[in-house]
C-alpha cells in the first residue's frame, strides 16, 4: 500500500502548493489514485531506487523523476523509467 | 519488475477490492524556478525512524499513519526500519538507505550544482496504510504545513 500513500502524501502537498514528484513500484495503483507527477520505475518492491550502492543507477532514477517537475503538459502525469537507462 | 502478482495471495485479494483513495489536487503547483535553484525535501514511506524516536506501530488496525522528521544530517546508517509489510524486502535498504532515502545523492547532486539545496528536514511514514483517511485529513497536511514553512520549492517521494 506504500505505492497508494506516496500518491496521497504527493497529493496533499501539491494542493498546498508545493511541488512533487514520486515513484511508483506499481503502474496500476498509482493510476487509480492518480497524484501529479509520478515515475513508474520496474524494481522489485523496496528498491525505488533499483539497486542498493549503485549510486550512477540512483542518479539516473532521480534524474528522470526531477525531470517531470519541468516538463510542460497536462497533469496527472505519469512516466516509465526507461529500461534502456538501468544500465 | 513489482507486480501485484508476486505479492501473497491475500494481500492480491485484498488490493483487487480495495477502493483506491484520491485527494483532488488540481490544478497542480508549478515550480517556478530552475532545479538548480531550488530546495528540496524528501519523503520515504519505508517507516525509517532515529533510534530515539519511537518505532512506527505495526499493531495499528488500518495502519500507523503518523510521520517522522529524519534531520538532514542524520547518520544513515543508525536509522531504524520498522515497516510491517511482509512485501517489502529491507536487505537493500539495510545495505544501502540512499535506496530509499537519497539523502546522499542529492548531497551530491548540490555538489555538482544540479540542485540547490536540502531542507534541514525530510520526512518518513510506514506506507502500509490501507486505512488512509487520517493520511489524507491530518498527518499529510501537517508535513506539508511544515514544508512551507521552510519554504521547501519540491518535494520527491518514495514508496518500497
Amino acid at each position: 500500500m506504500c505505492n497508494q500513500s506516496v500518491g496521497l502524501i504527493a497529493s496533499v502537498i501539491e494542493k498546498a502548493g508545493i511541488p512533487t514528484v514520486g515513484l511508483t513500484l506499481l503502474r496500476e495503483v498509482t493510476e487509480k489514485v492518480r497524484p501529479p507527477r509520478t515515475l513508474f520505475v520496474p524494481f522489485p518492491f523496496g528498491y525505488p531506487l533499483g539497486e542498493p550502492n549503485q549510486p550512477d543507477l540512483q542518479h539516473r532514477v532521480i534524474a528522470a523523476s526531477l525531470k517531470l517537475l519541468k516538463t510542460p503538459g497536462t497533469l496527472p502525469r505519469l512516466e516509465e523509467f526507461a529500461v534502456g537507462n538501468r544500465k | 519488475m513489482a507486480r501485484i502478482e508476486d505479492l501473497t495471495l491475500p494481500h492480491r485479494l485484498f488490493m483487487k477490492a480495495y477502493r483506491y483513495r484520491l485527494v483532488d489536487w488540481r490544478p497542480g503547483a508549478l515550480l517556478s524556478k530552475p532545479i538548480s535553484e531550488s530546495k528540496f525535501a524528501l519523503i520515504t514511506t519505508a517507516a525509517l525512524h532515529l533510534p530515539e524516536q519511537p518505532a512506527f506501530d505495526l499493531d495499528i488496525g488500518g495502519g500507523d499513519c503518523s510521520f517522522r522528521e529524519l534531520p538532514v544530517d542524520v547518520e544513515l546508517k543508525q536509522l531504524k526500519i520498522a515497516h510491517r509489510s511482509s512485501d517489502f524486502d529491507q536487505t537493500g535498504a539495510q545495505e544501502d538507505c540512499n535506496l530509499v532515502f537519497p539523502r546522499d545523492r542529492f548531497r551530491e547532486l548540490i555538489s555538482r550544482g544540479k540542485v540547490a539545496a536540502l531542507n534541514h528536514r525530510h520526512f518518513s511514514f510506514m506506507g502500509s496504510i490501507t486505512e488512509p483517511e487520517r493520511l489524507i485529513s491530518e498527518t499529510a497536511p501537517a508535513v506539508a504545513e511544515l514544508l512551507r514553512q521552510d519554504q521547501v520549492d519540491a518535494v520527491c517521494l518514495l514508496p518500497v
